[in-house]
């Protein structure tokens, strides 16, 4: 089992690959592609994620004792952030994801990548990822 | 014929470069660029004539108090003002909507209407719900056709007796449409309604003549026209504002202050409550005088130049929408395209230094019409070229093809 420093480690060895701002958006807009669908029935309007330009809906949901976080987008861009996100946070105990220092996301320039509304769409994000493993973990 | 080269070598901004790429800024809707002339006017009031306006008998004083007056003086002529007290300074278009919001609260009364349309800004939609919800009248929103002109029909069949305001915009931010407000002032004050025209979109782009329109308020902001940030102007007729409910008390507003009782100052200083942008006022002189050596007329024409081959590109790329095809309108372009959303082209064009807005623009009630979540807005100014209409849609092609 991976832990969340390793995922982290793993993705900044990636994005140093990169030559420039084109690759990694082709990198997000994959990621994005490929995320797992979330079940409609949790696109619901208390899933969503304030502080988003696009919509976003987060779901999380708790087997075996792991965190299971599942999202969608409406913006390919969004689904591919939140698709890194959801690499590095779920299947992961709620105790480890809600003490998580996600240092990656400076590490691979995510956060200048994005203007300042998106960085705080980014910023709601994981706290909204953090809030669901504080539940699960009471 | 106006010299483009000439006129943007006066903005330093557009020979910066962002992400590495030259910048290419389409988003003037939200805001200009501001020329030399207005960046030194701003930094020269500091330098040289520091003082507060309308109090000191010292030499400073006067000279400030003479530029800001004189600033007013403009704004009357360029908008064919009958008198210079008609001209308020505020905080920008908002805070005009705002003051005279505020005043109708006490106003009207229930059974009382107001008219706006679904284009409007949010700006003028939630200080008339707010007004409405202190007063008791009731808001009648006007509907936008398919093609984003207002239903005029519709205005007709809502205007009444009972209708005391309609405060529509001039320019539709998002959608580019102009609208015609001459026939909606003409109709309304046939019904004995006032008339205020958000004017944040229109002034500087086409030629405003107040006397003529017969507006009774009509709002503009200077940053949307070459001039600083936290500068605009109310005008209102003097009919319409000698006798009109205060907004902010404070100082410059008073004649005298006793706890006994306070009288306040005459026109415009009235509603002109506290230290006002002095800097900011009088650097709106030199973007309104650049305006006025360009000309408004020539401007209009070049943007609807730009804005046609714009236009004509945009579409020559497949699954293009554009939201807005009104027969007048202005150099706005709010468009979509299939299966893509707004934001992924405005992040991937960024980076290739193309500066253009999405989302919905402070009007989520036309995203609602439309049923979409948001646009990719091009806004056009005086200093676009059609070289920079090329790297903007090659960069949407390129966003296209990345995302597709």
């Amino acid at each position: 089992m991976e832990t969340i420093k390793d995922i982290q480690t793993e993705i900044i060895e990636e994005f140093e690959m990169f030559d420039d701002w084109m690759q990694k958006y082709e990198y997000l807009i994959d990621l994005g592609k490929e995320l797992a669908p979330i079940e409609g029935q949790y696109k619901t309007e208390d899933n969503l994620i304030k502080g988003c330009q696009s919509r976003v809906w987060l779901h999380a949901e708790k087997q075996n004792g792991k965190i299971i976080y599942t999202a969608d987008s409406d913006a390919i861009m969004t689904k591919g952030i939140i698709a890194i996100l959801i690499r590095v946070l779920s299947e992961q105990k709620a105790v480890e994801i809600v003490s998580a220092d996600l240092s990656f996301i400076d590490a691979i320039g995510l956060k200048e990548q994005l203007s300042a509304t998106r960085a705080n769409g980014l910023v709601s994000m994981i706290k909204k990822m953090k809030l669901y493993a504080l539940a699960f973990q009471n | 014929m106006l010299d483009i080269k000439k006129i943007r070598e006066q903005f330093p901004i557009l020979s910066k470069k962002v992400n590495g790429q030259e910048l290419v800024y389409f988003d003037n809707g939200a805001t200009t660029q501001k020329p030399q002339v207005v960046i030194d006017a701003e930094a020269n009031y500091y330098a040289t004539e520091n003082s507060n306006v309308h109090r000191g008998v010292h030499f400073l004083s006067g000279l400030a108090t003479d530029k800001f007056e004189k600033t007013r003086n403009t704004i009357q002529q360029f908008i064919g003002a009958k008198h210079n007290h008609e001209i308020i300074f505020t905080k920008g278009t908002t805070d005009a909507i705002n003051l005279i919001a505020n005043g109708y609260r006490s106003l009207l009364n229930k059974g009382d209407e107001i008219i706006i349309s679904e284009m409007e800004h949010h700006s003028n939609i939630v200080p008339w719900q707010m007004c409405c919800e202190q007063s008791g009248a009731t808001l009648k929103v006007i509907p936008i056709l398919d093609n984003g002109e207002l239903d005029m029909n519709e205005f007709d069949n809502l205007l009444s007796e009972n209708t005391k305001l309609v405060a529509v915009t001039h320019i539709s931010n998002t959608l580019g449409t102009i609208n015609p407000i001459e026939d909606i002032i003409a109709k309304a004050h046939q019904m004995g309604a006032k008339v205020m025209i958000d004017g944040a979109q229109a002034a500087s782009h086409i030629p405003l003549n107040i006397q003529k329109l017969d507006a009774d308020f009509y709002c503009f902001s200077a940053h949307k026209m070459f001039g600083p940030t936290g500068v605009g102007v109310l005008y209102g007729k003097e009919e319409n504002l000698t006798n009109f409910p205060l907004y902010q008390g404070g100082g410059e507003m008073i004649q005298d202050v006793s706890f006994e009782k306070t009288t306040y100052a005459e026109l415009p200083h009235k509603f002109e409550a506290g230290t006002p942008n002095i800097a900011g006022v009088i650097a709106f002189k030199a973007a309104i005088d650049f305006i006025t050596d360009l000309g408004v007329s020539a401007i209009a024409q070049y943007e609807n130049e730009l804005l046609q081959y714009a236009t004509a590109e945009i579409l020559n790329i497949e699954g293009v929408k554009i939201f807005g095809t009104a027969e007048n309108k202005s150099g706005i372009i709010s468009f979509n395209i299939d299966g893509l959303h707004p934001y992924d082209i405005g992040m991937i064009v960024d980076k290739m230094g193309v500066a253009i807005r999405t989302g919905h623009h402070c009007t989520q009630p036309i995203m609602k019409r439309f049923n979409i979540p948001g646009t990719a807005r091009i806004s056009i100014a005086v200093y676009n070229t059609k070289a920079e209409i090329d790297v903007c849609i090659n960069a949407i092609k390129k966003a296209k093809k990345m995302l597709s």
